[in-house]
């Protein structure tokens, strides 16, 4: 990664923290730990790897991308905004009454989003109809799907894989979000993932894997796809839940909790105050 | 009503490159043509439906018109979360198939018996929901939801009662008048048409004139049909081989109560909350649950005769 482009990489990334904790304080809403933790993969993509337009947000030629852990939306939409999608302002409405922001991702009337989720493991499913048909038409589009760890726990991530690698969707790219906690409690004691690897590794994905706060480690990886023509590539992305407030990083209190008053003064001011 | 359905799709995909089809590995045999001839408009996605309807919505979104097809409720209660965040809420081109309404697996067991897709179908937002009662029905439908924009929902029956007169269009959410009487307004859906019209001639025997109307197209419905129906007959009886609590019965009732044309007298036929769990061929279950034909005819003759 270029140095001017990680500067624009770790700035879009501190402007989106900000957004999300202000966006979950007004909305009351929750996911902020959830939404931190995906701000830096959101950020490398949209900054450095995804092929779009925001003035034509159906151009055929554009990447696609799904949140499937539609919990996180906070993120997507803030990221959207500052990628020039639809005004910053509009923010401001999430969770709102009456607002198109709602706290689980939706499309309708949001530009940049291509699939309204909440419900874990549907995304990756969807990804790989959208993957398949681009390969028919003989497109050079590619679609990225960002899944949580917990949503592994669903049967339908699984279905979903399988079919990638028999369809040889080489032009499909799953990112795991494994900050490794999940609604109540770590991953490992609730459905233990591990070995994590070598499941895609078994289901014949190409895996690679990066430290999901480091931009040039996931830069680097992200921009080598497909790594073997003919296979689907996961990125398993090794994040800290709350990444960028230390009393919210690696507790599971923050996939729930809204940051109000001094909390959220003491958010923020860590938040400007990192580099 | 399987293969006329296979036949029409086949014409369609040739028409019309953006058709897929995709089976939830069920169809032995019956999609041998289909694949033949059109080997890149065809995938079996496994014993995986929910997979199967999310790569449905995907590639519906990307621009095809996608049939999700296989038996009894696996195309429909397996995955309906994804028929309804998925394909529904983001209005995509896919076309729910399920083969086997109500008892058409009847020897297979409860898991094989579709005994409340509809009721369960018709609460979904934007799901146009069809099940033709004849082969020709099945025909006009299939080609009516590949036309039609959005998710909809094509119940298929094992049997099939008669095509009855073909010269009037087939339009969506339009009941057909199959029969013309005076006394009993007989509304169905599905397959077990061929029973109704057997009753309808016993009644006649009975000196008992009955109307038969073809529900073919659930969701949406043009009430006026229905309303008539009410207004011209003494008695009102729906019969379906699927639960009639919230099925075509309870449609038909709800549209009456809000057009204000609630008839005096109603009797819906079908299964009354209950497990299937009898064994036996679709016409012993339909025996056993007292919706085959002579059981329509005498329940009919029962409440024509009750006090109203």
């Amino acid at each position: 990664m270029s140095q001017s482009k990680a500067v624009v990489t770790k700035a879009l990334a501190k402007k989106v923290r900000k957004h999300v904790l202000a966006m979950t304080e007004r909305g009351n809403s929750s996911h902020v730990g959830s939404a931190f933790s995906i701000v830096d993969i959101l950020a490398v993509l949209y900054s450095d790897i995804m092929r779009y337009d925001p003035n034509r947000p159906d151009w055929t030629e554009r990447d696609r991308f799904i949140l499937s852990k539609g919990h996180a939306g906070a993120a997507v939409y803030a990221t959207l905004a500052e990628a020039g999608f639809f005004p910053v302002e509009l923010l401001k409405q999430h969770c709102r009454d009456g607002a198109v922001l709602s706290g689980h991702i939706s499309h309708k009337g949001i530009p940049g989003v291509e699939l309204s989720t909440g419900s874990l493991g549907h995304g990756l499913g969807v990804g790989v109809g959208m993957a398949k048909a681009l390969k028919l038409a003989g497109r050079s589009s590619r679609v990225f799907v960002l899944l949580s760890d917990g949503e592994c726990d669903e049967g339908a991530i699984w279905e979903a894989a399988l079919f990638a690698q028999h369809h040889q969707l080489d032009n499909l790219v799953a990112i795991v979000d494994y900050n490794k906690i999940q609604s109540l409690a770590p991953v490992a004691e609730t459905l233990a993932l591990e070995p994590f690897r070598q499941k895609w590794e078994s289901f014949n994905w190409c895996v690679i894997e990066a430290e999901g706060h480091d931009h040039g480690q996931m830069q680097t990886a992200l921009s080598r796809i497909p790594i073997r023509p003919g296979r689907p590539t996961v990125l398993i992305a090794h994040t800290i839940k709350g990444k960028g407030v230390s009393f919210m990083e690696n507790t599971v209190l923050w996939h729930y909790r809204t940051a109000r008053g001094d909390e959220f003064d003491r958010a923020l001011r860590e938040l400007e105050e990192s580099s | 009503m399987r293969d006329r359905f296979i036949q029409t799709l086949c014409d369609l995909a040739e028409r019309d490159p953006r058709i897929l089809l995709i089976t939830g590995d069920l169809g032995f045999a019956v999609f041998d043509e289909y694949c033949g001839r059109f080997p890149r408009q065809f995938i079996n996605a496994g014993v995986a439906e929910q997979n199967m309807t999310l790569v449905a919505t995907g590639m519906a979104l990307e621009g095809h018109v996608v049939f999700t097809y296989s038996i009894g409720n696996f195309s429909t209660l397996r995955c309906l979360e994804m028929i309804r965040n998925d394909a529904a809420y983001h209005g995509a081109n896919v076309k729910v198939v399920s083969i086997g309404g109500g008892f058409s697996y009847g020897a297979l067991g409860i898991s094989h018996h579709a005994t409340e897709d509809i009721a369960i179908m018709r609460s979904l937002p934007d799901v146009t929901c069809v099940s033709p009662c004849s082969r020709w029905e099945t025909e006009q439908a299939t080609r009516a939801i590949a036309r039609e924009p959005g998710t909809c929902f094509l119940r298929l029956d094992k049997d099939a009662g008669p095509d009855g007169d073909t010269t009037e269009p087939f339009k969506l959410g339009v009941p057909r008048v199959l029969r013309k009487g005076r006394d009993v307004a007989l509304l169905t859906t599905g397959g077990i048409l061929s029973e109704v019209i057997k009753a309808a001639d016993q009644l006649q025997l009975d000196g008992i004139s009955s109307s038969v109307y073809s529900m073919h197209t659930i969701k949406p419905l043009d009430p006026r049909t229905i309303v008539a129906a009410a207004r011209t007959h003494q008695l009102v009886v729906t019969i379906e081989e699927h639960t009639i609590h919230g099925g075509l019965g309870g449609l038909v009732l709800e549209t009456l109560a809000d057009e204000g044309a609630l008839p005096k007298r109603f009797l819906r036929i079908g299964l009354d909350g209950c497990f299937s769990s009898v064994v036996g061929s679709q016409a012993y279950l339909r025996n056993t649950f007292h919706m085959d034909a002579g059981s329509i005819a005498r329940r009919t003759r029962d409440q024509l005769a009750s006090k109203p």
